[in-house]
């Protein structure tokens, strides 16, 4: 009798050790959620930010000055539920504006416009790899969080299930291509 | 920026992967950032001031060849040391699937940290049985990289997730100002590679000599690289073998010269690249170059806009392709030209930048890399009294 206890105890020792390692996982993954987020949210506010400098700077003619600062601004001020089409219009202003390589070429020769060209370039590269980290980390958590152990014990808590940001982050051609 | 790079296979061994991070490291210490790198070592190899090493790496067979890994409870706790006293902003981890000094500092490590797959091998059974130990590790990866869209596509099948194309980088003007060989031009193929080793493909070249030799009586083919030399033209007629010149091991120099000098380079390897860093020196070098199909050689070829495809391990494919090129050296200046302003994408400047934006991207809003405290059991089940831990 004392020995079945034993084992038992044992048993629920071992399963509590392992359910306490997942919860850690899982708090782990969470916070590489939160990481990757907030680069993401840091690389889309600097797209914006350069994009909108590069409207209001008069280096580019006044209709397309107009068609980048409206994107640009609308993406800053985007509701959270609403960001991820903002931020896929502002892509598409700027593959609009930058369709033509001269255009890049009309921004690199204004005063300034060299460094500014560089910012926006490092700008939109960097958009896809941040939100490729970004949902390589939702995916992972995403993962563990279906098991049946997490679901059962309730190991992810209250935490809101992890949803990945879908947007159009396709750079203009002309402006993010390598050096030739 | 503090990095920290750790390297799964032994330093003193040459390979693809450790130049790769040499010459990653030294980049990155010439743009002014620390870079420490651990990698397996004899303790007597001298190493370069910015290697550690993880102690001697063991050979064991793994993955159907033998491999010089590092692994077990020494290994692991000079990992633990170097990372507490690195302090490092970033760490890069290479192949950290592999049973290794990556494996290990996945485990010991949190905070942010980039992963490296330079491998694409199909999914081995040892990976799949051990699919449930690797996750917690590999999940821990804040950023992979891949080094070509055909890596990143067996990535994304085996382990799930997404992963960002960085190539390897190469240093374009080293390869494209060597000075040319005379004795090494002149209706020359070039083949640089292990001889004794069938998946680079020398086979295949030999196969396919004797035609181009019928079509082109003034070839010759340079081979350089380890191996027996008496077996590899053992296949051949007694009057082509003088046709064939070994030149042994050969520096990183002379590697160059040679791609300055030949004709055409050929690389005629069967499967398992998932890059073909050989390829983008050579076009760094200036030479026409006539590949296998391989999905990886394809792509660094610009599917052909830089260099010619013939199919794979079709040695009559090979014999066609080489002549063309070599009766036409028009063509070859346009391939020769096409390359050279293709190649400049995997110049050190532009991969480095790469590879450094991905460093920033994941230490934005995070915090510094630490050894992985494991919190004690007290702790967890809320036993403690200290509460600071979490």
């Amino acid at each position: 009798m004392i020995e079945t206890l034993v084992w038992i105890a044992l048993a629920l020792a071992v399963i509590g050790v392992y359910l306490s390692w997942t919860a850690g996982r899982l708090d782990r993954l969470h916070s590489r959620m939160d990481a990757a987020r907030a680069a993401l949210d840091a690389q889309l506010v600097r797209r914006a930010s350069v994009a909108l400098e590069v409207a209001t700077s008069g280096a580019l003619d006044p209709a397309s000055s107009l068609v980048l600062y409206e994107a640009a601004h609308a993406a800053r001020q985007a509701e959270e539920d609403h960001r991820e089409v903002a931020e896929s219009e502002l892509s598409q202003a700027l593959r609009a504006v930058f369709a033509d390589a001269d255009q890049v070429e009309v921004l690199k020769a204004a005063p300034g416009g060299a460094q500014a060209t560089e910012e926006l370039a490092a700008a939109v590269r960097r958009v896809p790899m941040a939100r490729r980290f970004h949902n390589d980390a939702v995916r992972a958590a995403r993962a563990l969080r279906r098991h049946r152990k997490v679901r059962w014990f309730r190991l992810a808590g209250h935490a809101p299930f992890p949803l990945a940001f879908e947007m159009d982050d396709e750079p203009p051609a002309d402006l993010a291509d390598r050096p030739t | 920026m503090k990095i920290g790079i750790v390297c799964p296979y032994s330093w003193d061994v040459p390979g693809g992967v450790q130049f790769h991070i040499r010459d990653l490291a030294e980049h990155l210490i010439g743009l002014g950032h620390e870079v420490s790198v651990l990698a397996p070592a004899d303790d007597e190899t001298p190493l370069p001031p910015y290697v550690v090493s993880a102690g001697r790496a063991v050979p064991v067979p793994y993955n159907g060849s033998v491999a010089r890994l590092n692994f077990g409870f020494l290994s692991a706790a000079r990992v633990r040391r170097w990372l507490h006293d690195g302090t490092f902003d970033v760490i890069h981890i290479h192949e950290p699937a592999s049973p290794s000094l990556g494996l290990l500092s996945c485990w010991a490590a949190q905070g942010p940290i980039v992963a490296t797959f330079h491998t694409s091998n199909p999914r081995s059974r040892a990976m799949i049985a051990a699919y449930p130990i690797l996750q917690p590790a590999l999940e821990k990866i804040s950023a992979r990289i891949a080094v070509s869209e055909y890596a990143r596509r067996t990535l994304v099948e085996h382990l799930g997730g997404d992963a960002v194309v960085i190539p390897n980088g190469v240093d374009v003007d080293f390869f494209a100002k060597a000075e040319t060989n005379p004795d090494w031009s002149g209706q020359t193929l070039g083949f640089i590679g292990r001889i004794d080793e069938p998946r680079k493909g020398l086979p295949v070249l030999m196969a396919a000599f004797p035609k181009i030799v019928e079509a082109c009586p003034d070839v010759r083919l340079l081979v350089a690289g380890r191996g027996d030399e008496e077996e590899a033209v053992a296949s051949l007629p007694a009057e082509l073998r003088e046709r064939v010149e070994f030149l042994g091991m050969v520096s990183d120099e002379d590697k160059a010269r040679l791609l300055r000098s030949v004709d055409v380079y050929v690389a005629p390897n069967t499967g398992g690249e998932s890059f073909g860093i050989i390829l983008v020196e050579a076009l760094s070098a200036g030479a026409a170059v006539l590949a296998s199909d391989l999905d990886a050689f394809a792509q660094v070829l610009d599917q052909g806009g830089a260099g010619d495809l013939f199919a794979n391990e079709n040695p009559d494919s090979l014999a066609a392709g080489a002549i063309a090129l070599l009766r036409d050296p028009e063509r070859r200046a346009r391939l020769s030209a096409s390359g050279s302003a293709h190649v400049r994408r995997f110049d050190w400047s532009t991969v480095g930048a790469d590879i450094l934006a991905v460093y920033e991207t994941v230490t934005d809003g995070a915090a510094a890399v630490g050894a992985d405290e494991r919190v004690p059991l007290r702790t967890r089940l809320g036993f403690s009294k200290d509460t600071t831990a979490s």
